[in-house]
């Protein structure tokens, strides 16, 4: 009976323990390849320790990848939540309209990221795609969209803020939806204006879903790849070449394994060391929250 | 309490170490995939007089390019089984995912594929591995090689294109064969006859007049009833394929190195001055006629907007605008005709090739039944079939293309024959072969559109330089 009492507890973590397993497998294999210089042309490594990731940090092809990522994943992030909160009030205030808007707001995200880039590569080419004729009557027919440097990043944000803003949108109503009505009854009583209740009382209170969102986009946007793969191919030049096409290329493309694994495994930490400050920073605002409503 | 603990450590030091064993083992063995390669070729083991009924009742798998060619082979292999009872499995995936999908299947060490499609640039990043076998020994074996597959009738460069020594810098010709050439792609000029005629023009003979003539179409064709019209369509996006036609064919032709061999080392040369000046000169002639958004642009675009009439003319691929100019292919169509493209100085007409090859994958299990199917996709009867009932056409083999059918068939398309006569003893390989192509072109297709974008060219292409130095040699 004692073994039994013993082993029970070992027993229930199994499943949980080959999970863990299964996870860990292949991270640390990738790991571990890093550790040579397996490519191609090398079937048969040697060990370089470090040397991978001494390239990597030297190579100013990582520094500008890495810079490009960056401006990526905040310009998208930062955009999908000031759209998507936005979005997300004028639905609530609007409850028939906001119902039907509802289900049509969902759509981007039920396409493939890579298929929305197509669309719009098609939709931003400067003879033949919509954007230019409705921009024609403007005077603004002519736009070269995905040509230039700057050009090419921001159509690349434009196009995950077009798939991505919904996610956002739907997540902050969830939230208004949930929010206790009794502090917002108190402020129309004492005659609080719109935009006093906004920043004092609906902020504040929304601010823990609007962080999900956050944390989650701009995991996602470091790790962009079919988006910006489909619309400009990390060009032109490499304005658009963010980490994870430059780890692709140089795995895949190119085959030097050790050296792409190297790239996908500094994003990983970027990833997770962004992702852990964020969530830090999630439950002191959740603490802030519950302050709020009480 | 403490045999608790005890046991807690011991038992997760046990999990760890269960965990760690196949880890360490698969990092083991994960490196050593090499192992069954044995020295002699298989083609050894082909014994007695050839019989194509040897393999009968085999199955061999092959993957394929989306492309018209894959459609008339497949169109034909009835006849394949008939003639060896070996049943064909494919699979066939669009161009911008074939080769990443062969890469990681070939890389994979495993016989997914028997054979496949690939191109020249192809055997020099699957051959240093092993990935590729030799038909070399193969085409010499008379037990495995029938006499009817002539292999004096392959154009001699395109056979060649596929042989290499796996040493970086060295010429194509020398060495193991690693595919054999099946279709290819000379790199001409196609132009709209009905916006020359109307604009009173004819096609370019050097490389100045090929950029007027752009800018001159861009700006006069509108107004001749060709709204939205743009000059040259030439690929633009950031990719090895930008770099190979239009581009290397006129590089090529102005007597230009990617690389300068010396001792074995190689030297990247695209920033000489003169590769200098003429990557100006390109940049500049896309400027001035070539198509918006260029940077996205690939050959499906370029040979769409010839087809559409909006490309007046197109430096690319000749069956890029054949599939465009053939009957009720496009609104283009009987109004496309071919010239060679503007010559060099000195009069060069060196014209970079594309050649879909076929190859075997050295893992293979049914390396006798590939190789019979190799034999047979590269024949005389199946490649005359296919160029005269389909659209295999700029045929691999001398008596396709001098078949009066074949030219009965393409004598309709103004300028098709005579330039592909013009241009085919001109035409090769015109890079040096080295493991490091698709990096190389891929990042020289980036400095392209930086110069294009406007940064300077000598010190986009001097960085260029500088990033291949340490790569390539």
């Amino acid at each position: 009976m004692g073994w039994r009492l013993t082993l029970r507890p070992y027993l229930l973590i199994v499943p949980a323990l080959l999970l863990t397993c299964g996870i860990l497998y292949p991270f640390g294999l990738g790991l571990y390849y890093t550790l040579f210089d397996f490519s191609a042309s090398k079937p048969q490594p040697d060990m370089v320790r470090f040397e991978n990731y001494r390239a990597v940090f030297t190579q100013e092809a990582f520094w500008n990848s890495a810079w490009v990522t960056v401006l990526y994943a905040v310009g998208a992030a930062l955009t999908e939540t000031v759209l998507g909160v936005a979005v997300a009030l004028l639905l609530y205030r609007s409850s028939l309209l906001g119902r039907v808007l509802e289900k049509i707001l969902i759509l981007p995200l039920m396409i493939a990221p890579v298929i929305a880039a197509i669309i719009w590569k098609l939709m931003l080419q400067p003879s033949v795609g919509v954007v230019n004729h409705l921009l024609k009557p403007f005077g603004l027919g002519g736009v070269q969209w995905t040509d230039t440097p700057t050009g090419a990043l921001l159509s690349s944000i434009a196009v995950d803020v077009w798939v991505y803003t919904p996610f956002v949108a739907i997540l902050a109503l969830a939230g208004l939806r949930s929010l206790p009505t009794s502090p917002f009854e108190a402020a129309a009583v004492d005659g609080a204006g719109w935009w006093y209740t906004f920043r004092r009382l609906t902020l504040p209170m929304l601010w823990p879903y609007v962080l999900v969102a956050v944390i989650f986009r701009f995991m996602d946007s470091l790790k962009v790849f079919d988006i910006i793969y489909a619309l400009t191919e990390g060009g032109p030049g490499d304005s658009t070449v963010v980490l994870q096409i430059r780890a692709y290329l140089e795995a895949i493309r190119f085959q030097r394994y050790s050296f792409g694994i190297s790239y996908t495994i500094v994003l990983w930490a970027v990833v997770y060391l962004a992702a852990m400050v964020l969530v830090k920073h999630l439950g002191k605002i959740q603490r802030k929250a519950a302050e709020v409503t009480t | 309490m403490d045999t608790h603990v005890h046991d807690r450590r011991r038992f997760l030091a046990l999990a760890a170490g269960a965990a760690a064993a196949p880890l360490l083992t698969a990092c083991g063995a994960g490196f050593g995939g090499n192992d069954d390669k044995s020295d002699g070729s298989a083609a050894d083991d082909v014994t007695g007089s050839f019989d194509w009924k040897r393999e009968k009742g085999t199955t061999v798998k092959a993957l394929l390019n989306k492309h018209p060619y894959t459609d008339a082979l497949i169109a034909d292999l009835k006849s394949f089984t008939e003639k060896t009872g070996i049943k064909v499995e494919y699979d066939v995936f669009p161009e911008d995912n074939y080769f990443d999908k062969l890469t990681v299947d070939l890389s994979s060490g495993r016989a997914s594929y028997d054979v496949f499609m690939l191109g020249a640039y192809m055997v020099w990043q699957y051959g240093p591995p092993n990935w590729l076998e030799d038909l070399g020994p193969w085409m010499r074996n008379s037990s495995a090689t029938g006499a009817e597959w002539d292999q004096a009738d392959f154009f001699p460069n395109l056979l060649q294109a596929d042989q290499w020594s796996l040493k970086a810098g060295a010429p194509l010709g020398q060495g193991g064969q690693y595919a054999l050439p099946w279709g290819w792609e000379t790199n001409v000029v196609a132009y709209n006859t009905e916006l020359f005629k109307k604009l009173g023009v004819k096609p370019a003979e050097t490389f100045d007049e090929l950029t007027e003539l752009a800018g001159t179409i861009k700006r006069k064709a509108p107004g001749a009833g060709f709204d939205g019209m743009y000059g040259i369509a030439v690929r633009g996006s950031r990719s090895w394929a930008t770099i190979h036609p239009g581009f290397m064919t006129m590089y090529a032709r102005n007597g230009l190195k990617d690389f300068t061999v010396d001792g074995g080392k190689l030297t990247p040369a695209m920033n000489s001055p003169e590769a200098v000046a003429f990557t100006e000169d390109w940049a500049r002639m896309v400027k001035r006629g070539g198509p918006p958004s260029w940077t996205s642009y690939t050959w499906y675009q370029c040979s769409s907007d010839l087809g559409a009439k909006k490309a007046g003319m197109l430096f690319d691929a000749d069956t890029a605008a054949y599939f465009q100019a053939v009957k009720g292919a496009s609104p283009a169509s009987g109004k496309i005709a071919f010239h060679p493209g503007p010559k060099g100085p000195g009069g060069s007409l060196a014209t970079n090739m594309w050649i879909w090859s076929l190859g075997m994958n050295a893992k293979s299990k049914k390396k006798s039944a590939s190789w019979l199917f190799l034999q047979w996709a590269t024949g005389k009867d199946h490649l005359r079939r296919s160029a005269i009932a389909h659209n295999h056409i700029d045929p691999v083999r001398k008596s396709v293309a001098d078949d009066a059918a074949y030219k009965d068939k393409m004598r309709h398309l103004p300028g098709f024959l005579e330039t592909f006569e013009t241009v085919v003893d001109q035409t090769k390989i015109q890079f040096t072969p080295q493991a490091q192509f698709f990096d190389a072109t891929t990042s020289w297709a980036a400095a392209l559109q930086e110069i294009y974008g406007g940064k300077g060219a000598q010190s986009v292409l001097d960085g260029l330089a500088d990033d291949l130095a340490g790569k390539v040699g």
